[in-house]
């Protein structure tokens, strides 16, 4: 027992140092990928390339002047960024980052936790998340991080249900909620094993999952929360030194998040083309199946970098439009044509 | 690890406290760290960069809490369907006009909803 939990102790250690180090890196890509978009070099002073622009950046916040408003609620203007923070860290646990290692005889499990509940602890952790925006922006004591706050929550919770129902026609399918159960239905993709990955039989579901985590990121074409050509700052207009940047932290680590469930739930996860044909060791398929994992989620924080930078932003009508008129009813009669394929 | 031993679940936790270890500490250097030359009117709230008037804890669209309240009741519907969804297979074909007639009524809500004009935000 004790050296399961010194190995787990590790993992989390691990996860914990990559989402915290693809975070980081996603702001420097970010910038890059939009500064390609736009034909411009982007950030190249800081050290070759400027690759080390998350670290200067880093620094910068953390050695800026921390200003708390006088108007604001002391308490609750700290505790809303520190939430944000928390939550989007806590999604991690329950994703396969990876098959089993076996060393030594002894089988190791790349996944901290495998909840039989797993998908569920996603949409819970998540969820949480909207309460550091809504402290966040109502604590400021500011109209215009008041209105982006009540934005941020109620696009969230409406493109929740939607998410969830695109959730609903996938677990039809497999019949379980744990996220390395679904993985392993997937497995080989092509090969001896024809286990198509979930996206060819569920791309509606994967079409309304991938809008509904653009906008639970609150990601352009739905980042009106933090709309800055009508609401300054959005909700973190008040926000300075590192306050503000674990709310923008918190959004990348999010992404990062959305791609991985994205990546494991439609794309196969770690499994990869072949893996089973090619007579190759177990460690060996293993690696190169968290190899794939991490393409697969990199290939998805670049298309939320692609559509940011291409797409402009909704009017809240439409946004809501979509979420409630269409997302959901499209949500509902895929469950449905799902559930008649499979009685049939 | 057997299965449904509570230690099995003791990731979360230590994932908890090194996410809540690492947000105290950040928060505690950045204020330790960071120059403290505040005067009065850097501690004033930015808003727009003009002078601000009035308090911000105003009244706002009563369209917002009617979506939350509408969120509750669709979610939960929502999360009733989860236990089905997992025994979808064995439950068969019994199951899902059983549950076409739960959507249906999800239905009949989601339409008057619709007809009462609460998700209309045009005016």
């Amino acid at each position: 027992m004790i050296s399961f939990l010194i190995y787990k102790a590790i993992l989390v250690g691990v996860v914990f140092g990559i989402t915290l180090f693809i975070a980081a890196y996603s702001t420097y890509a970010e910038r890059k990928v939009a500064a390609f978009l736009q034909d411009r070099i982007g950030p190249d002073r800081a050290g070759p390339f400027g690759i080390l622009q998350p670290l200067a950046d880093g620094l910068k916040f953390i050695m800026k002047e921390e200003i708390i408003p006088n108007v604001s609620n002391k308490i609750l203007f700290v505790l809303g960024p520190s939430i944000a923070m928390l939550t989007a860290l806590m999604a991690g646990v329950v994703i396969p980052w990876g098959s089993t290692l076996v060393i030594n005889g002894e089988t190791y499990s790349l996944q901290i936790v495998d909840l039989n509940i797993g998908i569920l602890y996603v949409f819970a952790v998540v969820s949480i998340g909207v309460y550091g925006i809504m402290i966040g922006g109502w604590a400021s004591n500011n109209k215009f991080s008041l209105l982006g706050a009540i934005r941020a929550s109620a696009q969230m919770i409406s493109y929740e249900i939607a998410m969830g129902l695109s959730i609903i026609a996938l677990i039809m399918m497999t019949g379980t909620l744990s996220l390395r159960e679904i993985t392993e239905l997937q497995t080989g993709a092509v090969g001896s094993s024809w286990n198509f990955w979930n996206v060819v039989y569920q791309p509606v579901g994967f079409l309304i999952f991938l809008v509904c985590a653009f906008a639970e990121c609150n990601r352009t074409p739905f980042d009106l929360p933090e709309c800055e050509t009508e609401l300054v700052g959005g909700y973190h207009t008040e926000y300075s030194s590192m306050k503000l940047g674990f709310y923008l932290f918190a959004e990348y680590i999010n992404m990062f998040i959305s791609s991985a469930v994205i990546s494991t739930l439609y794309f196969g996860g770690y499994n990869f083309p072949f893996m089973n044909d090619l007579g190759m060791d177990q460690n060996i398929i293993t690696i190169i199946g968290t190899i794939g994992l991490f393409i697969k989620i990199g290939f998805f924080i670049f298309f939320f970098m692609w559509i940011r930078w291409t797409i402009p932003r909704f009017r809240y009508d439409q946004l809501m439009n979509l979420g409630w008129k269409i997302l959901i009813p499209l949500a509902i009669i895929n469950i449905f044509i799902t559930g008649l394929f499979g009685i049939l | 690890m057997e299965e449904g031993s509570l230690v099995q679940y003791a990731p979360i936790a230590l994932m908890f406290l090194v996410a809540a270890g690492f947000v105290g500490v950040t928060m505690l250097a950045t204020h330790l760290l960071g120059p403290k030359r505040k005067t009065n009117v850097k501690l004033e709230s930015f808003e727009c960069g003009i002078e601000a008037k009035g308090n911000a804890r105003i009244p706002f669209n009563i369209k917002y809490f009617l979506v939350a309240i509408l969120f509750v009741l669709f979610d939960i519907e929502v999360i009733f369907m989860y236990p089905w969804a997992v025994n979808f297979k064995e439950l068969g074909t019994e199951g899902f006009v059983e549950m076409l007639l739960f959507i249906a009524a999800l239905l009949i809500g989601f339409f008057y909803i619709r007809k009462k004009g609460a998700l209309t935000w045009e005016d």
